[in-house]
């Protein structure tokens, strides 16, 4: 198979990543390459054979759902790009 | 003592406890080694001013009875350390202060240790050379212009040239092992849900685990006695009875049964790494245990399943990168065109390569080609551990196909740098513990690593397999200080 720069613009566009042209043919290119490398998967025949979601053989541990952090709030806007006391701030999206 | 940074960590807790040195004296001389050795770009954040007022303290009323009693450690920038720039490696998260701590630093402040900063690694943890850091190259003590391995190569660097006397790291595909091979130090990557996750950047939830990098085996134990911990905020976090692993440390292996895989003999692989194997083999016979020649068939499709998993797992985690919460935000003309910016100066090329693949292969139409497809190869190579695992106690291979290369030698080619972690990965995907300990040298005098794999939630087996072989190894790592003027 084969990654055109058509479908390396469609990827960039769901991973949110702008790429240029000259870009786009670097990736395409390690792609290709990498995929080529990945296609070895298909000699195994794996039709009967369960999917590995988790090594861990546990089932998850349930807890009661109580909130124990509080009063956070300066913290965990602490780190935002754009300075506000309140709340986290984007370029406007509602015209 | 002028020699204090050439202490282990086992001799310089117990000469802290006998108070013939003070956490002062020992923090002191850790810093003005790592003041003198900034040409191997290990540090990315020093805390050395904190570091010494947090060694004054502990001098002035020490509890004797911790584990790593005023002890100063750097660790892997890709902790969280409350109110310590934690960057990943990344530009992205370059101007990042945590308001929180990691629930394995935690463990280690709680057991008397002082960080003495935060080391350079790979962006993101996905790199096998240290190359892809925003913060540039790390140099290998061994030799200039040698990369130390990645992603933990500021760790490994650190360890082996003495600017800390311990250190942790992580290891999602053999980020904590290949670095040890390279830089002739101890890594144990611990059974996946021995270590919390909580507060390490993530990269692929499913693989990463922290552990320790050490100079030697009972060092290493010791660590990993204090940072594995049951831990309710890290939902994959294993309950299980964890071993006081340095006190339990024995070198009698006697009896016990060693598989030796014969699809880690791969194409191409260099002589001396198969005689440094066959050495191997030999050692763990002289100290009474028994190889078995074992098969693992599904060996070969470990590394194209991993480069499907790890970056599709590290695709939806690094969509948190927006430049909205926290990190770095470049302009944009609307909120689209700010994240695509973002997004596109903040992360590294191996990062973007691998969001891509990742997204690639959980889109639509794709997802059962591949994401499905190697979540039921995963399974198989799990399933060929566990068939072995009948019959042995613990594997023995090689760490990695060669010794240390050359800064700038793989960066163009992506497939022959994965190839670095052929031996590593398909433990990763098993989610079993293995230690590579330094076994011997190649013909350039680099150090070269060996490998135990054991079974899950068994580091004490191959911790101990580890001691004993290590005394018959006998490794003496040749670091010249060829970095300080």
């Amino acid at each position: 198979m084969s990654i055109d720069l058509k479908t390396i613009k469609h990827i960039s566009k769901l991973s949110r990543i702008s790429v240029d042209e000259k870009k786009a043919e670097k990736l395409a290119g390690d792609l290709n390459s990498i995929f080529d490398f990945i296609e070895k998967l298909n000699e195994l025949k794996t039709d009967n054979v369960e999917p590995l979601t988790s090594v861990a053989e546990t089932t998850l541990k349930l807890r009661p759902d109580e909130v124990k952090s509080k009063n956070i709030r300066e913290q965990i806007v602490k780190n935002s790009p754009q300075d506000n006391e309140d709340y986290f701030v984007v370029p406007k999206v509602i015209e | 003592m002028s020699d204090i940074t050439k202490q282990s960590l086992s001799e310089l807790v117990e000469n802290i406890k006998n108070k013939k040195l003070s956490s002062t004296e020992v923090t002191k001389a850790f810093i003005d080694r790592s003041e003198k050795s900034k040409e191997l770009n290990t540090y990315i954040t020093e805390d050395f001013t904190s570091a010494l007022n947090k060694a004054k303290k502990f001098d002035q009323k020490p509890n004797l009875d911790l584990k790593l009693p005023g002890v100063p450690m750097a660790v892997k920038d890709l902790f969280c350390t409350k109110d310590v720039k934690t960057t990943a490696g990344s530009k992205i998260l370059n101007n990042f202060v945590p308001t929180y701590e990691s629930t394995v630093t935690d463990n280690i402040w709680k057991e008397g240790a002082i960080l003495l900063g935060k080391l350079n690694c790979d962006e993101f943890a996905m790199g096998s050379s240290n190359e892809t850091s925003f913060f540039g190259n790390v140099q290998n003590p061994i030799d200039k212009d040698l990369v130390p391995g990645g992603s933990s190569g500021g760790s490994a660097s650190a360890v082996a040239g003495q600017l800390t006397p311990i250190t942790i790291g992580t290891d999602t595909g053999g980020s904590i092992r290949q670095p040890a091979s390279f830089t002739g130090t101890v890594g144990l990557k611990p059974t996946y849900g021995s270590c919390s996750r909580y507060g390490i950047v993530a990269f692929a939830s499913s693989l990463d685990q922290a552990g320790p990098m050490a100079q030697n085996v009972k060092d290493c134990a010791l660590l990993q006695e204090v940072i594995s911990s049951y831990d309710p905020k890290d939902s994959t976090s294993i309950d299980f009875k964890r071993n006081q692993y340095s006190k339990e440390l024995t070198n009698n292996i006697k009896g016990k049964k060693i598989g030796i895989p014969k699809e880690y003999r791969v194409d191409g692989m260099p002589k001396e790494i198969e005689d440094l194997w066959q050495k191997g083999i030999q050692y763990v016979k002289d100290c009474g245990a028994e190889t078995i020649d074992i098969s693992l068939p599904h060996t070969s499709y470990a590394l194209p399943t991993y480069y499907i998993v790890a970056p599709a797992e590290a695709s939806s985690n690094l969509a948190r990168y927006d430049g909205v919460k926290y990190g770095f935000r470049a302009k944009g003309e609307n909120l689209i065109d700010m994240y695509e910016k973002t997004r596109s100066e903040g992360f590294g090329a191996e990062v973007q390569r691998r969001i891509m693949i990742g997204t690639y292969v959980l889109s639509s139409g794709y997802y059962d080609a591949y994401y499905l497809k190697a979540q039921k190869v995963r399974k198989l190579i799990k399933n060929d551990f566990d068939k072995v695992y009948k019959k042995v106690d613990a594997i023995l291979t090689p760490s990695t196909p060669s010794s240390a290369f050359k800064i700038g030698e793989k960066t163009n080619d992506p497939v022959s740098m994965y190839l670095n972690d052929i031996f590593t990965v398909p433990v990763n995907l098993a989610g079993l513990p293995a230690i590579s300990i330094p076994a011997g040298h190649d013909s350039k005098g680099y150090p070269l690593g060996l490998q135990i794999i054991g079974k899950a939630f068994d580091e004490q087996n191959i911790l101990n397999i580890a001691f004993a072989m290590e005394e018959k190894i006998n490794f003496k790592n040749k670091i010249t200080d060829w970095w300080i003027k």
